[in-house]
């Protein structure tokens, strides 16, 4: 974690790609699974596994490289401008406290996600009321507050395994 | 030992932060559900502007938008029926929609419907 300013080895940009490759896949994935509720933007968040992981195994530039590409390139393949622009504030949001949050050093990857999916959400909110200059749908955050908590415990869970079964190759 | 015990208060702050968050919000949710009114008209608004009030007592069909979105209003509930933007629709997945507060959001065509009250201010 400690060569982030070294040059970019060939085995870490090896991992980079193949995390960047599987939030590809999982943000496919996700764009297959129905909406099981009648409120737009819940969603499990599984390309949100690549970025914990990111975080975890490697270290927050590359969790930042991870998140910013997968959602520029699924926006250019399922999604469009609009879409976007509220992927980007939701994950800028997300970012920025969960790199924050893992600095202090109080939760575990758990918790940190859970605030990463909550993040993500409100960011979301936020540029949807920006961007439609209205506020009536600022009310979303509650039930996008409960999936958000919901959806990172899931997450975390999965990330949080995962760094303990694959750190030791990386 | 230390580890483990690193880990629990890590595990405590976790389980307070989902509790606070789940509480907090599942809380509000269930106010505003128990405190809902039915509303009496559908307001729509376009780019932040609003472009039409339509009564919820008087069953129609609306094109809102230059016709990007067709809102209907049937028994008292406005849907959105049809919207032009590709792939998944979330202003026709939300649904009937009935109770003061609630809205439709049509994102790409910035079209957003909320239904109000009786006594809310209409604007002509």
């Amino acid at each position: 974690m400690s060569n982030n300013k070294k040059q970019l080895d060939t085995k870490r940009l090896v991992t980079l790609s193949a995390l960047i490759a599987v939030a590809m896949i999982l943000s496919y994935i996700e764009s297959m699974i129905p909406a099981f509720v009648a409120v737009p933007g819940v969603k499990v968040g599984l390309s949100n596994i690549a970025t914990v992981f990111a975080l975890y195994a490697l270290g927050w530039p590359y969790a930042i490289i991870v998140s910013v590409i997968r959602v520029l390139l699924s926006a250019l393949l399922f999604g469009n401008a609009v879409s976007l622009i509220y992927s980007l504030s939701g994950a800028a949001l997300a970012l920025l406290s969960m790199i924050l949050l893992k600095k202090l050093d109080k939760l575990s990857s758990v918790g940190i996600s859970v605030v990463g999916g909550v993040c993500h959400n409100i960011g979301q909110v936020i540029a949807a009321c920006l961007v439609m200059e209205t506020a009536a749908i600022s009310f979303y955050i509650i039930p996008l507050t409960i999936s958000g908590t919901i959806a990172g415990i899931v997450i975390g869970l999965v990330a949080g395994n995962l760094v303990e079964r694959v750190k030791k190759y990386i | 030992m230390l580890k483990k015990i690193l880990e629990n208060k890590k595990l405590l702050s976790d389980i307070i932060l989902i509790g606070v968050l789940l509480i907090v919000s599942l809380s509000v949710f269930l106010i505003w559900y128990l405190s809902g009114t039915d509303g009496s008209f559908a307001v729509v608004t376009v780019d932040g502007k609003r472009v039409g009030e339509y009564s919820l007592a008087i069953d129609g069909v609306y094109y809102i938008n230059d016709g990007t979105n067709v809102l209907a209003i049937e028994d008292g509930k406005a849907y959105m029926k049809e919207a032009s933007c590709p792939g998944y629709q979330d202003c026709v997945e939300t649904g009937k929609i009935s109770r003061v507060g609630e809205t439709i959001v049509c994102l790409p065509n910035k079209v957003v419907v909320e239904i109000v009250g009786e006594g809310d201010e209409l604007i002509q």
